[in-house]
């Protein structure tokens, strides 16, 4: 009897697969979006899920697609999980007319992951302010794109304005700055840049690992008390960084000598800790709080007809914002790869990297896409997958992130050799022969 | 009627000692083997190499280790993720200073070292037993993952702790494509599995499991339970070693410690509980629900056509899954493995039961 509802219902469920296939559009392009709304890391995945998630909207309703190819999306929720990250890469890989444009992952373990598999697959692949630092090398790394900083930039230029707060690089021996981090290789990144420039400078570090999610760290902040650092850097993500202000709070360590890479650096890692935050500093790649001219768009076509993705008071937000502007580069390369391989046809990967690799959006360019006053021009190379390599700090008010400096630029006379180091070292690992693709 | 026995006579001792004493079980799994290495290759996709194959076989190889200890020889652990780990960097280290070395000797070294770690953490079960050594193991979980997240020579001073493994390849022969790697990881479960079967059938699985069923009376008809438990603990963490290997070289490609993580021995855990203990057939079916059961419900309702929200999807996949892990264990408690035998022996009399 059961035997036969399950009959049934298997029988049911290969018919509905049939019936459902979707008659292929030949004029979509097929963007892959790997998400996170639910698990530790949610509140901060959600925000940036949908920024992505609304410019492809807003690019289909207000230009109807790129040149008349049309975005097609679907996402794929892998709770910050390496292993089902790379479930999802595979399963959204091949759909669409010419396959994934390209692959936002979203999650640096989730990039050491996949660098491999796109090289195989020809999709490039986009990791706006994370992943492997040394993946600037576009000469090694030709499927990666690190856009708008790495994870040395963004050290770096932490370092350069607590450098500039104390007088010069030469005013920092004897400081002693600590790494609070996520142990995972996200979180152990920066030591790298930090030991370089620790021996340039003469100041001490302290390397203080946090385990996964993060909720545990008395003992880590018990550290600092006792060993009082100048400066506290914090690589934290989703409830980690929460819990590292209200820790640095109960051990009373003043949160403006605090300084949170831009995954610590959004409404919801200080918002939980209330007034503590308050002072807390982060650094931001380009991104920042607030909503722009391209918002009015976005109200005017996606969130006046109801097909926003988030609350309309969110879009404001850091997260959301850094979405829409991975999206934007996302599209704004496939138009840039339309402009070589044909105008109104959908893209390989192969080309959009192409596209990403020529990718250069003016000032100009900036300002038409409703971008002013968020972003600096930006140029890619092959061997520079960066683009650009500016950054701000901003502070938390106790209501709102406010810009507190001016645009750092990393100093590639120190970042530049390590980049090099490594990416050769990974080359002869994989043995990759460096040189452009075109 | 399909598992008629009658007319199917042991005229020999060895006959009446095979694996498989019933025909029909027999073919059935050379069938198999034969449908595994030379019909799915013929049609299978990218997709069901990477995300469904080689999971599954590599996960079902640390199943049948854990199996081995828990199932067969009642030890309960909960380092199995560790052990891989030991097994994955191991063969990375080789691998890297010893550029080479034949693949299958970097294997074999990676179920030997984490052999080695498996009977360092064995020596406390002989004083320890139950729950308690269960707690005894998952010191050495958090041992293993801290030396490998700390030590920085296992990870070749990768700045990010992060390592990766170069292009494969074994007599000269690539292991690149989905499929050449799906048959490299399935040629070494089908051998590795046979192995078991034959250790668990022998004096050493009797051993083994005399002393699971109760270890005084074991011990007062002549087995000594330093050897079987210790000899337990190697065997199993050997296989679970190889499959740490596996799953990094094959399925990873360039992985951290989180990847060997408190989690991963839970998982096996639950594929040895859910699959069936001391079974090997268990290992395989508990792999399988415990991999594919989640993917395939997340991909559930695009297949239906239902449209829902990715986090809803998200949520009904935790809450089906583990209503289902709770079905399963109040009806057949002894696993997924159980369930086949009662489905076999009705069958027998299928279609005519008395």
């Amino acid at each position: 009897m059961t035997l036969k509802i399950l009959g049934a219902a298997v029988a049911a469920a290969v018919g509905v697969t049939a019936l459902a296939a979707p008659a292929l559009a030949q004029n979509e392009q097929f963007i892959p979006a790997l998400v996170y709304r639910t698990g530790a890391y949610a509140p901060n995945g959600v925000p940036f899920a949908n920024g992505i998630a609304d410019y492809y909207k807003l690019v289909n309703a207000r230009d109807n697609g790129i040149n008349g190819v049309r975005i097609t999306t679907e996402e794929c929720e892998f709770g910050y999980a390496t292993d089902r990250g790379v479930e999802c890469y595979e399963r959204l890989k091949k759909k669409g007319p010419t396959g994934a444009a390209y692959v936002i992952p979203l999650s640096t373990g989730v990039t050491f992951a996949l660098t491999e598999k796109t090289a195989t697959d020809k999709i490039p692949l986009i990791t706006m302010g994370y992943g492997r630092s040394e993946s600037r090398d576009g000469t090694v790394f030709h499927w990666n794109f690190p856009l708008l900083g790495t994870y040395w930039t963004a050290s770096d230029i932490i370092l350069q304005h607590i450098a500039r707060k104390e007088g010069g690089f030469d005013k920092l021996k004897g400081k002693k700055i600590a790494l609070v981090y996520h142990d995972s290789p996200y979180g152990k990144e920066p030591i790298a840049l930090l030991t370089e420039r620790a021996k340039r400078h003469g100041f001490e570090t302290m390397f203080l690992p946090v385990t996964h999610p993060g909720v545990e760290q008395k003992a880590t902040w018990l550290q600092i008390r006792q060993q009082r650092p100048n400066y506290v850097l914090l690589w934290g993500w989703g409830v980690m960084n929460s819990t590292s202000i209200k820790e640095a709070v109960a051990v009373g360590y003043p949160r403006s000598q605090m300084y949170g890479v831009w995954w610590s650096g959004a409404e919801p890692d200080v918002r939980p800790a209330e007034g503590g935050a308050t002072g807390y500093n982060a650094v931001t790649l380009q991104h920042t709080a607030g909503q722009f001219k391209v918002h009015e768009d976005l109200k005017r076509h996606v969130y006046d007809k109801n097909q926003g993705s988030a609350k309309w008071d969110e879009t404001g937000e850091i997260l959301y914002v850094r979405g829409l502007i991975n999206a934007m580069l996302g599209v704004e390369a496939i138009r840039t790869a339309q402009e070589k391989f044909g105008k109104g046809k959908p893209m390989t990967g192969e080309q959009v990297r192409w596209g990403l690799e020529n990718l250069n959006i003016t000032a100009d360019r900036i300002k038409q896409l409703g971008f002013d006053g968020v972003l600096q021009p930006i140029r890619v190379t092959c061997q520079d997958h960066e683009g650009a390599r500016t950054g701000r700090i901003q502070t938390w008010d106790g209501k709102n992130w406010k810009i507190s400096s001016d645009w750092y630029t990393s100093d590639d006379k120190v970042i530049a050799p390590m980049v090099k180091d490594a990416a050769s070292k990974y080359a002869s690992e994989k043995k990759i022969t460096a040189g452009c693709l075109n | 009627m399909l598992y008629r026995e009658a007319g199917q006579f042991k005229t020999s001792y060895q006959a009446d000692q095979a694996i498989f004493p019933i025909a029909q079980d027999r073919w059935f799994v050379w069938g198999l083997v034969a449908f595994g290495f030379l019909v799915l290759p013929l049609f299978a996709d990218q997709y069901l190499y990477t995300e469904v194959l080689i999971p599954v076989l590599i996960l079902s190889l640390a199943a049948i280790g854990l199996n081995i200890l828990t199932g067969y020889c009642g030890q309960l652990s909960l380092g199995t993720g560790g052990f891989m780990a030991v097994g994955a960097y191991a063969a990375y280290n080789l691998a890297l200073r010893l550029p080479e070395t034949n693949l299958i000797v970097v294997f074999l070294f990676a179920g030997l070292m984490a052999m080695a770690v498996g009977v360092l953490f064995g020596i406390p079960s002989l004083r320890i037993k139950g729950f308690y050594l269960a707690v005894a193991t998952l010191a050495s979980q958090f041992f293993l993952e801290w030396a490998f997240a700390r030590v920085k020579w296992f990870t070749n001073y990768a700045p990010s702790g992060s390592v990766a493994v170069g292009k494969l390849e074994l007599f000269g022969m690539p292991i690149q494509t989905p499929m050449e790697k799906y048959l490299f990881v399935l040629a070494i479960v089908v051998v590795m599995t046979l192995a078991a079967k034959n250790l668990i059938r022998g004096r050493l699985g009797r051993m083994w499991m005399a002393t699971r069923d109760m270890d005084i009376a074991a011990e007062i008809i002549g087995i000594r339970p330093l050897y079987a438990k210790l000899s337990a603990f190697a065997v199993s963490s050997f296989f679970i070693g190889v499959s740490g290997a596996l799953w990094a070289f094959l399925r990873l490609g360039s992985w951290e410690p989180l990847a060997f993580d408190i989690n991963r021995s839970f998982q096996i855990l639950f594929m040895v509980i859910i699959g069936g203990l001391g079974s090997l057939l268990g290992s395989f079916l508990g792999a399988a629900f415990i991999v594919l059961m989640p993917i395939f419900l997340n991909q559930l309702p695009g297949i239906l056509g239902i449209p829902m929200s990715t986090a809803l999807i998200s949520h009904l996949e935790f809450m089906v899954f583990g209503a289902m892990i709770v079905f399963f264990l109040i009806v057949e408690p002894h696993g997924l493995a159980r369930l086949w035998a009662i489905a076999k022996e009705k069958l027998r009399l299928w279609p005519f039961p008395y």
